[in-house]
């Protein structure tokens, strides 16, 4: 018997997951669990389950769509935002929360992220960013960094990674988060306000992957790339408070950017109500 | 009645990745045949970070009544 929480969110019979020992995934997918149960439990929200909407398009990453118990759809590759749109749009009540990884969303549905960036559609995009294609071998994805080696670039990477949060925020997004698997009850926090925010909201979670992008770079096993992320990516309170100097080579873990610009479906309810006025005249 | 918290490993699940071994702030952990162990029982402080950083859900805490 698995603990409360897996057994209340998880499809028990589709555990342990496919992921590799090590792998981030898991622990952002608890993050997620963890964020939905304690916003049901917050009766100032008054969600219940079936308000949330799990939405994946392909890859490590959005298997965590088949593990997750709610109504939940696993789409073709890129298209989970596309679909998500179709969800939002049909029923805008709904609490529709993507779970994409770094590729899924910049490279192959990178035109349905800027896009459903810079229409403010009321989505949560949750990024897995773990650097690299885990699932087809370990090719190096948007957000490798330049320099690194993967199975299509043994030299190293001649491109320069998009940093997928700013990439959110220079779209239109209205709020934009990065989050780790280290940081664990942070991320979770972050994941709930970005729940609760009216507009489009991305969250880049930086996860691991040893088996590929770790064994590649020579980045040690998953507990060094955790240590590695504890000391390098600062949460909030702490950054701002370190000087200049401290915080070079360090990356700030937190909301990076927040604004209240108009919701879509809102702005869209108000073409349908004038639209149904005109009619009736 | 008075509450406690015991910790559960679940056997079947864990596969060997050593995470929660390595961040338990007691360090009564131990991976044996890629397995985790709990190699100090009377060590251990049920503080549940092992339980937030198993990517698999291998090891947790339950209350229990007694």
């Amino acid at each position: 018997m698995p603990s409360d929480l897996i057994h209340q969110y998880m499809r028990i019979d589709h555990l342990p997951q496919i992921w590799c020992p090590g792998c981030g995934n898991g622990v952002i997918m608890r993050d997620v669990a963890v964020a939905i149960d304690e916003l049901i439990q917050d009766e100032e929200n008054d969600f219940d389950r079936d308000d949330f909407v799990i939405v994946s398009g392909i890859g490590c990453s959005s298997r965590a769509a088949g593990y997750l118990d709610f109504n939940s759809i696993h789409t073709t590759h890129g298209r989970a935002i596309a679909f998500a749109t179709g969800i939002k749009m049909a029923n805008p009540k709904l609490n529709v929360i993507v779970l994409t990884g770094d590729g899924d969303c910049s490279a192959i549905g990178g035109n349905h992220l800027i896009h459903a960036a810079r229409r403010n559609l009321g989505l949560t995009v949750i990024c897995f960013n773990n650097d690299i294609y885990g699932m087809t071998g370990g090719q190096y994805s948007p957000t490798t960094p330049n320099g690194d080696k993967a199975t299509t670039a043994p030299y190293g990477n001649v491109d320069r990674p998009f940093d997928i949060a700013n990439l959110a925020t220079g779209a239109g997004a209205s709020f934009s988060a990065r989050g780790d698997v280290f940081h664990a009850r942070e991320t979770t926090e972050i994941i709930k306000k970005a729940i609760l925010h009216k507009g489009f909201s991305l969250v880049d979670v930086y996860s691991v992957c040893p088996t590929y992008y770790g064994r590649k770079n020579k980045k040690g096993d998953a507990v060094e790339m955790l240590k590695w992320q504890r000391d390098n990516l600062i949460p909030t309170a702490r950054y701002y408070s370190m000087s200049e100097e401290l915080r070079a080579g360090k990356k700030l873990i937190g909301i990076l950017s927040y604004n209240d610009y108009p919701e879509y479906t809102e702005e869209y309810a108000k073409v349908i109500a004038a639209a149904s006025n005109k009619a009736k005249k | 009645m008075v509450g406690r918290k015991i910790l559960v490993i679940e056997d079947k699940w864990c596969k060997g990745c050593g995470i929660c071994a390595a961040f338990c702030p007691k360090q009564v952990l131990e991976i044996k045949k890629e397995k985790v162990r709990l190699k100090d029982p009377e060590g251990c402080i049920r503080c549940g970070q092992c339980e937030l950083r198993c990517p698999d859900y291998a090891i947790y805490l339950v209350n229990v009544e007694e």
